[in-house]
């Protein structure tokens, strides 16, 4: 068994036994990081390129931990401090990230499809770090490993995700995965944020976030964009927390053994409440550790991969 | 064409006998923990420790290891090994670890066996324990118990199968 | 100039009542002489004679098997000179337009200078004279700089020669200003040719709206952004009886606001381009630049409305919005190129296929390619008379070939149509007397 494709594009693109063999890849490197040496050489001699046209400091810093665990040489590149500020185009700084010895380079971009049209141009490994609003695949690998561990499996599960369905990449991934996995999948927001056409997706969608909330077993919350607000999706950041925020009292009507996630940054008091993010049923944390697990999965596997 | 080499008995009888040498060599079982290389050396690994508990009379700890992070061919392969568990339920640290596989042959799988372990900890020392023996060594390595040499040439397939994994025990040449 | 006899051809022109097989002589530029061989109009009936009247040689072109129609008019090209020779210029667009049939084209304002003065329409005017293989037509802008704010010194660009007016590839968001343009331009009796989509409405949309553009992951346009100024635009051209030409129709609801709009009487005309009828929103899917317009490619049942609007009139015109970019400024992320198809090349072949699917008949072809533009922008031109500028074109409707961008006259190679096979093409034009073939 091996992955179809060098690059990792998105969860669309992959097929359910192919995520299943990242998933079990992962917690042999979950094994891994529990060791005092929490470093292998497999992909010695190799080099990765952090190739990040918008700021992130969690997805960097976790894929560049996951690089150096796997032993390769890792360069950062951000866009503002490369000649993208320069006026290069995209493909000629892919060009010439590979021409320095870039085995993977892991593509943040504002612009959806971006890695896409990395992938049909250079020979090295794509990895979709997030792209525009499209897909953050590693995002849902991870959210998948992290439901897993906790839950033991995901089919069947009645999985919320909650807040702006429509312009976020994690949502989207993890709506693909989830599907995949045969979950319930439940988005609730305000009809801005979720809008109709994603029915046809074979989701619920709802307005009322007790109602969308009933026997859940995990709860996923997306981190609100402030300018969102001046967007004219929702009329103010009280207001949202009011109707769509995670409190104890609406948590209350999921499953007893529910669990919590957030992909972070999280806005504490405009999506979700305090005494939740810092719960007992809160598995925000598992999340950042098993990225870097998966991380080190996906990158792995690719390696296998040759033209 | 396939050859049966050993069969269910033969096999019993060599496991019987290198479970004596490790505790031989070891006097007791002392600071003594079995660790099998994945898939076929955990079974071995494990009716290793029966035997010794059998002789001896009490448990020692028995770990499996899985090499694919550490194999010196990801760069040839077109295609990744699958990960296995790796799980050593003791400290190693100053422990006398017995690595147990089934077949050696070029060395390299134990060379990347010998990196894993370093990486878990730090033993007293390391013994190798293999059943076949099929020669064509291309490392320095050299096993402390074997359960039979069988000279091979390079293309032939030396197939060891276990109860463990649904089918009889069984090790053949072809 | 060399005289010209077509021979044998099959010719076909509605407007003319042609429809037969028959000769045509072409002298000094103009069409002398049309005749049937049995049957159908006859312009004059005498022998064919080998030497004209003229004493220039004479071209004897055999067109047995194949049809004789007028020289098309696109009413909606980008020709890109002044400004952005590197996409285009007059002398590559009226070469591709030839190519693809057409003997007269409509330059969008949209250069740089805009052409909002009659310095740039003396220029563009000039420089086709000098350059172009065929008749080039300035459009001018609604407004000053495009901007929606001001008039544009309509009646002294129209003396210059502009044809119509409009603001192409801007919509006029002030529903004032566009009531004044529609009244205004009554002067001059010309059309005001509105690019129709509320500005507010396709924010950060690059692609239509829907499930592919939330898969995508792409900001989506919604097809009421372009129906709600359609509906507007209309109101106006009741209220004011000014000629109001849709472009680039591309929604079903565009298609029944205007058919409702032609029943009740309200002067207004629209046209449509190969893309929205011959493809569909899919053809983004893989992130395909080539593929990015605007309006954006649609879904099946906007296709399907369309053919039904070419087919009951409702819609008028195929244009090509012929839009050439850069290679490299497609080579791009998806929501940072540029929109536009290079159309000129494949307009003639892709709208053909509405005649072999049945969808058109041909003649309708010619009305919605010759005639039509030619009676909506006032022109003596679209059809196959004696006395015109010989604009014919000689079409071998059986000729299959497969569409290769890289063969373009366009420098816009910029078309989702790369590698299609497609059936009928021009194997000569006639533009302003003068022969080209392929």
């Amino acid at each position: 068994m091996k992955l179809s494709s060098k690059d990792l594009l998105g969860i669309k693109e992959l097929e359910k036994d192919e995520i299943t063999l990242i998933l079990d890849t992962a917690s042999g490197f979950k094994d891994v990081l529990k060791r005092d040496i929490k470093k292998v050489p497999a992909l010695r001699g190799k080099t990765a390129v952090n190739l990040f046209f918008e700021p992130s400091t969690r997805t960097r810093t976790s894929f560049e931990l996951a690089e150096k665990r796997l032993s390769l040489d890792v360069l950062n590149l951000a866009a503002t401090t490369s000649s993208v500020a320069k006026g290069e185009s995209l493909i000629d700084t892919s060009l010439n990230v590979q021409a320095l010895g870039a085995d993977f380079m892991v593509v943040r971009h504002s612009s959806s499809g971006a890695p896409h049209l990395l992938s049909r141009n250079v020979t090295a490994s794509i990895i979709n770090a997030g792209d525009g609003i499209n897909e953050h695949p590693t995002q849902a690998l991870l959210d998948a490993f992290t439901i897993q561990e906790r839950m033991g499996t995901i089919e069947g599960l009645k999985i919320a995700i909650v807040g702006d369905i429509v312009h976020s990449r994690v949502a989207k991934s993890n709506i693909y995965l989830l599907k995949k996995f045969g979950a319930e999948v439940r988005l609730i927001g305000p009809p801005t944020l979720v809008p109709e056409e994603i029915l046809s997706l074979g989701v619920k969608r709802y307005h009322d976030m007790e109602l969308g909330l009933d026997t859940v077993d995990v709860v996923m919350m997306l981190r609100i964009q402030k300018e969102r607000q001046t967007g004219g999706y929702f009329p103010s950041t009280l207001e949202y927390f009011r109707f769509w925020g995670l409190t104890s009292e609406r948590f209350a009507s999921a499953k007893k053994n529910a669990i919590v996630m957030h992909p972070g940054p999280m806005n504490r008091g405009i999506e979700i409440a305090s005494e939740i993010a810092d719960g007992s049923q809160s598995v925000i944390l598992d999340q950042v550790t098993n990225g870097i697990a998966v991380r080190m999965a996906v990158m792995f596997l690719l390696a296998g991969i040759r033209e | 064409m396939s050859k049966e080499l050993l069969n269910k008995q033969d096999i019993d009888r060599i496991l019987a006998r290198i479970a004596h040498e490790i505790l031989e060599k070891n006097k007791g079982t002392g600071n003594l923990c079995l660790v099998g290389i994945q898939r076929g050396g955990v079974h071995l690994a494990g009716r290793l420790s029966k035997k010794i508990k059998e002789i001896e009379g009490n448990d020692i700890p028995v770990g499996s290891l899985d090499i694919a992070f550490y194999r010196d061919d990801l760069n040839i392969r077109t295609e990744q090994p699958a990960v296995r568990k790796t799980s050593v339920p003791c400290r190693i640290d100053d422990q006398k670890v017995v690595l147990v596989d089934d077949v050696l042959f070029t060395g390299r799988s134990i060379r990347a066996a010998l990196d894993a372990l370093m990486d878990i900890g730090r033993p007293a020392n390391i013994q190798l324990a293999v059943l076949i023996d099929r020669g064509h060594r291309e490392l320095p390595i050299k096993p402390d118990f074997v359960g039979k040499n069988i000279p091979t040439s390079m293309g032939e397939v030396v197939r060891v199968v276990l109860e463990e994994e649904g089918a009889k025990d069984t090790v053949t040449i072809e | 100039m060399l005289n010209i006899l077509i021979k044998n051809g099959h010719i076909v022109d509605p407007s003319e009542g042609l429809d037969g097989t028959g000769h045509i002589i072409i002298e000094n530029g103009k069409i002398k002489e049309i005749a049937l061989d049995s049957g159908g109009k006859k312009e004059k009936s005498r022998p064919i004679k080998t030497t004209p009247s003229g004493r220039k040689a004479l071209r004897v072109f055999e067109a047995h098997g194949l049809f004789v129609i007028p020289g098309l008019i696109d009413m909606h090209t980008h020709l890109r000179e002044p400004g952005y020779e590197y996409k285009e210029t007059i002398k590559t667009g009226t070469m591709a337009a030839v190519s693809g049939g057409f003997t007269n084209i409509c330059a969008m304002p949209n250069t740089n200078p805009v052409n909002d003065n009659s310095s740039v329409t003396d220029f563009i005017i000039r420089k086709a004279i000098q350059e172009g293989a065929c008749t080039v037509y300035p459009v001018g802008s609604i407004t000053k700089n495009q901007n929606g704010e001001e008039l544009a010194e309509m009646g002294i660009m129209f003396s210059e020669g502009c044809i119509a007016f409009s603001d192409d590839g801007k919509p006029v968001m002030n529903s004032l200003i566009m009531r004044r343009a529609l009244e205004y331009s009554k002067t001059y009796d010309v059309p005001i040719i509105s690019h129709c989509e509320d500005s507010n409405l396709t924010e950060g949309g690059v692609m239509n709206e829907g499930l592919l553009s939330f898969t995508m992951g792409m900001g989506g346009i919604p097809s009421e952004a372009e129906e709600t100024m359609v509906a507007r635009d209309i109101a106006l051209a009741g209220l004011t009886k000014g000629k109001l030409h849709i472009a680039h129709v591309s929604t079903a609801g565009s298609v029944r606001l205007i058919r409702q709009a032609k029943e009740s009487g309200i002067p207004v005309t629209a046209e449509t381009c190969p893309h929205y009828f011959t493809i569909t929103e899919e053809a983004v899917q893989t992130y395909n630049t080539n593929a990015k317009v605007n309006p954006p490619l649609r879904a099946r049942k906007d296709l399907e409305a369309l053919q039904e609007g070419l087919k009951d009139g409702t819609i008028d015109v195929i244009a090509t919005d012929h839009a050439p970019h850069h290679r490299d400024e497609k080579r791009m992320e998806f929501d940072r190129a540029p929109s536009g198809i290079s159309g000129l090349d494949t307009a003639l072949s892709l709208s053909l296929k509405l005649v072999q699917e049945g969808t058109i008949t041909f003649s309708q072809l010619i009305e919605k390619m010759a005639q039509n533009p030619a009676r909506i922008l006032g022109l003596k031109k679209g059809k196959l008379k004696v006395g015109h500028t010989a604009d014919v074109v000689i079409l071998d409707v059986h000729k299959e070939y497969t569409i290769r961008s890289e063969q373009f006259l366009s420098k816009g190679r910029n078309t989702p149509f790369d590698g299609w096979n497609v059936k009928g093409k021009p194997v000569a034009t006639i533009s302003k007397g003068k022969l080209y073939e392929w």
